[in-house]
């Protein structure tokens, strides 16, 4: 339990939330000296930070998020660097498949669009060279876009290095602790949690399927939806594989790791209770699926599956996150609501945070995140 | 399975006494009843192969096995929808079952769901104990029952608990030969306070009467408390200590080893039934009233998979939950046996199980076995790699994951689980409540990628799509 | 290892075991039928690569996999034997799309 002078507070920024964007702040904002406290309602790690997918993406990104990944690429192929653990990053690229030449020709549309606003990292390929880099996929598929120097990480071992590093320089953890209320308390926002009061000037908002409730206590609703993305492994199989694929038109996130076992995700959802911690699987959800993996990769139809899960994560109408000051609370700021492909953004999403905190402002342009561009939705 | 119906009144997962006591009772009520079973006849492992043994003379096997036909005919007499050879790889809250059987998936629902998967044997981790040739007692019991088969060669048989001396027991009684018996059960001194009701149990004299008829005809070695299996490619010798003695060692061709058997947690514990560490038998149990009812509406546990009592109570207790399923879904139906005799005879089933649980608990070194030796069969994880984990931060088995991939092989943690949930207990200077245990999913045990594809879909399941 | 009790008959009925003819018991499951047949390790382990054999015998081990008619990574001691089948033991990791 904080003890803390009237005038004095322990802390200079309360981060709301230990999953990787959380820790991520805490490490940007450690690393420039200030003093963080993280409150987390369960341990670190716990929710869709821990059991995501764990793809390292530039490929296929919403426009608006297109320059955080490529400065967030740039991090991770130098994470050690910066978390003192290489997170089990690999970077063997990403690969986004054209099932028909109606496909192939939005990939194309897409890359001129990039192409357009200065972008280069993602490249066409014909058949042939897809098969070349991909040997496994059906040969029904026409094409692809790729990001050579994409790849993915172990996201629980990712997200405990984030925090073990911010500890070492002097971020506190507390785990187990739930947030109850948050109010303005003289030039500080005070923070009560069901292990006491923190005070400090600034509070960041990473409470991620939970940080709609957080935004209603500033006064500005979010219609943030909680989801519970589902996601399937396979024992393991001889190595066949070595980009990330993903589809155009149905959503798949398919990968082999070193050890050879396959993970598949996609986005088909189960159900959730975020009060309870608890997801439902969908198993009708998840023959959708393998029916995806079956028509794209026909070696797999003998595996097995051996475990199935969905983590806890919170979507936003437009599918891209909230990232910036709040409208209504001074010193307060938001990073939620990454509509399942958040992690790779995690390292630099805190560094923006961190810039906004004790700079003023961030030269990366964050202004499509904005949490007041739902006027006139309605929460949830 | 062309009759497998979308909808069931009630669905009870296993055959043994206690599935095969509700699925009887309640098909005899009027209710529409399923019961799957992994195996291809009815008995579950207590009762394996009652109605198909090879093994015909009756004082082989004993009394205390025979018996269990009589259930498995009234059983598959009741008019149960009866699917065996299938595997349920799913149970969810609301009463969606999955399973797999002739290569097919197939998702179904119950409005009542008893989960009667019984027991399976505590991990029993030494050196050597992924060799070929080293197998469980209970092992060679199937090998008996349903095949007629018994161990060729030196055959040692090492552990503690009422089912190795049963094997042992049966065993002798077929003419197979037993070289030795190496007792590993300890502290035996704080099993007599419970004794007063074990003397009025029917264990005892029964008990008794198997022990000194083995002992007659087998070395018995007590107070072992260091056991290796050792060998090449498969066991060749197992090398024993006993307390404050000299090192020993056997030429073996075949070891068998038991320290008891625990709950088969894995369906109960996906389904979200909530289960907790009782000391007394070193195991998680599902938390259940009298009649099997967990807090999930509809599910209900019975038998050996809430807490081991043994076949008489598992029967007992799966005619209870019947009973709970036919007052549920047929308020004021008549014929229930009446419940008062039931319950006395579980009542004295019962007594004696405390003093049997602390006779024969099982040594702590065989629990928390030395750093060198794996934890973890599938995935080769070694009990020191694990307690190396904790000085990384990691509190309980699920943190453990980042690092290694204990646990997370096909057997998903049936034979290394608690053994990871003492270890880190033990590292962290807490109770086994406090660590938990694996987070378990489903499919409790794999299903092939064609058959997940093969499942029929469903408009909610087109919606559920995302961008 | 193991030997039938004499009193144990049954039918016996014609398999292949690795492209080996050979006799099983009916109503035996494939593991106790290897085991019977004096195949005791059937599979390798997956990160060592050593021989590992039937442990259980009721299916929580998953140590006796066994590829049966082409499907790979069947608990033997789940599959009740068949005329006609084939029963190969997994001494390398399992190709995928064999």
């Amino acid at each position: 339990m904080p003890t803390f002078p009237e005038n004095a507070p322990a802390a200079d920024v309360i981060v709301i939330g230990g999953g990787l964007h959380g820790c991520s702040a805490a490490l940007h904002l450690a690393r420039r000296g200030a003093r963080v406290t993280v409150i987390e309602k369960d341990h670190v790690g716990r929710h869709a930070s821990g059991v995501n997918a764990g793809g390292v993406r530039r490929l296929g990104r919403h426009l608006a998020e297109v320059p955080l990944a490529v400065a967030a690429m740039e991090l991770w192929h130098r994470i050690g660097d910066l978390v003192d653990d290489d997170c089990g990053f690999e970077s063997h690229g990403q690969v986004k498949v054209a099932e028909s030449e109606a496909e192939l020709a939005t990939l194309r549309d897409r890359v001129a669009a990039l192409t357009r606003l200065g972008f280069t990292h993602e490249e066409l390929i014909d058949r042939r060279a897809l098969k070349a880099m991909v040997p496994a996929i059906a040969d029904h598929c026409v094409g692809a876009i790729v990001c050579r120097h994409d790849g993915a990480a172990n996201p629980y071992r990712t997200t405990l290095a984030f925090k073990r590093k911010a500890e070492s320089l002097g971020a506190r953890f507390i785990e187990g602790t739930a947030v109850r209320s948050l109010a303005r308390a003289g030039a500080n926002w005070r923070v009560d949690t069901s292990a006491g009061a923190f005070e400090a000037p600034y509070v960041v908002n990473c409470a991620g399927a939970w940080a709609d409730r957080i935004a209603a206590t500033l006064g500005e609703p979010v219609p943030l939806e909680p989801i519970a993305p589902m996601l399937m492994i396979t024992a393991p199989l001889p190595p066949f594989l070595e980009p990330v694929i993903g589809a155009t038109r149905r959503p798949l996130s398919f990968k082999q790791f070193g050890n050879g076992t396959v993970l598949i995700g996609g986005g088909h959802r189960g159900s959730l209770d975020r009060d309870a911690n608890r997801t439902g699987l969908d198993f009708a959800g998840l023959a959708l699926s393998a029916r995806i993996v079956w028509d794209l990769f026909p070696a797999m139809r003998g595996a097995h599956i051996v475990r199935c899960w969905a983590g806890i994560e919170a979507r936003m109408p437009d599918d891209i996150p909230v990232i910036g000051p709040s409208a209504t609370g001074d010193g307060v700021f938001h990073a939620f609501g990454f509509s399942a492909h958040g992690f790779a953004l995690g390292p630099i999403v805190g560094a923006i945070l961190a810039e906004l905190i004790t700079g003023g402002k961030t030269n990366l342009p964050i202004a499509p995140f904005r949490i007041d561009r739902f006027a006139g939705a309605k929460p949830n | 399975m062309t009759d497998l119906r979308e909808t069931y009144d009630v669905a009870v997962i296993g055959a043994g006494p206690a599935g095969m006591a509700a699925a009887t009772v309640c098909v005899r009520a009027g209710l529409a009843t399923v019961l799957f079973d992994e195996q291809a006849s009815p008995g579950g492992q207590i009762y394996r192969a009652v109605t198909t043994s090879p093994v015909k003379r009756g004082t082989v096997l004993g009394a205390d096995y025979w018996v269990g036909g009589e259930v498995a005919q009234e059983f598959l007499a009741s008019g149960a929808h009866y699917v065996p050879g299938a595997t349920v790889w799913n149970l969810t809250r609301e009463r969606e079952i999955g399973i797999s059987v002739a290569g097919a998936a197939h998702l179904l629902r119950a409005e009542r769901v008893i989960v009667a998967t019984g027991a399976l044997e505590r991990p029993f981790p030494i050196p050597g104990w992924t060799l070929p040739g080293v197998m469980t007692a209970g092992a060679g019991q199937i090998l008996l029952k349903s095949a007629g088969l018994v161990p060729d060669g030196r055959t040692v048989l090492a552990g503690c608990g009422p089912l190795l001396w049963l094997i042992a027991w049966q065993y002798l009684n077929a003419g197979a030969r037993i070289d030795a018996i190496l007792d590993t059960g300890a502290n035996r001194a704080g099993a007599w306070r419970h004794a007063p009701p074990f003397m009025l149990s029917p264990y005892l004299l029964k008990g008794l009467r198997l022990l000194l008829a083995v002992r007659r005809r087998v070395p018995v070695i007590a107070n072992v408390v260091d056991l290796r299996a050792e060998g090449h490619d498969r066991v060749e010798a197992v090398a024993f200590r006993t307390a404050g003695g000299a090192e020993q060692q056997l030429a073996v061709d075949n070891l068998f080893m038991h320290q008891g058997v625990v709950p088969n947690v894995n369906l109960a514990m996906a389904a979200g039934i909530e289960h907790r560490w009782d000391d007394g038998q070193l195991c998680w149990r599902p938390v259940v009233d009298a009649e099997g009812t967990t807090a999930i509406a509809g599910i209900a546990i019975a038998g050996d998979g809430a807490g081991i009592a043994g076949a008489e109570a598992a029967q007992a207790y799966g005619l209870l939950a019947g009973h709970a399923a036919v007052r549920a879904l047929r308020p004021g139906a008549r014929g229930l046996a009446p419940e008062a005799a039931v319950r006395a005879r579980l009542k004295r089933t019962l007594r004696g199980r405390a003093f049997l649980d602390a006779y024969y608990r099982p040594a702590e070194p065989f629990r928390r076995p030395a750093r060198d030796t794996l934890a973890c069969r599938c995935e080769e994880v070694t009990a020191g790699q694990i307690i190396d984990t904790v000085a990384l931060g990691c509190t309980g088995p699920n943190q453990m994951k980042a690092f290694l991939r204990c646990g997370m092989g096909p057997c998903q943690g049936r034979l290394c689980g608690l053994t990871v949930t003492e270890l880190i207990a033990q590292a962290r200077g807490v109770a086994p409540q406090e660590v938990g245990y694996y987070r378990l999913r489903p499919p409790v045990k794999p299903i092939t990628l064609a058959e997940l594809a093969a499942l029929p879909k469903n408009e909610a399941a087109l919606r559920s799509v995302a961008r | 290892m193991f030997r039938r009790l004499p009193d144990a008959n049954a039918a016996m009925i014609a398999v292949t075991i690795d492209g080996r003819a050979a006799q099983v018991r009916a109503g035996d499951t494939v593991a106790a039928a290897l085991l019977s047949a004096g195949i005791l390790a059937s599979r390798a382990a997956d990160v060592s690569g050593a021989p590992r054999a039937p442990y259980c015998m009721m299916g929580v081990c998953f140590e006796c996999l066994v590829t049966v008619d082409g499907v790979g990574n069947r608990q033997g001691c789940l599959v009740p034997v068949a005329a006609g089948m084939r029963i190969e033991t997994q001494h390398g990791r399992r190709e995928a799309g064999r």
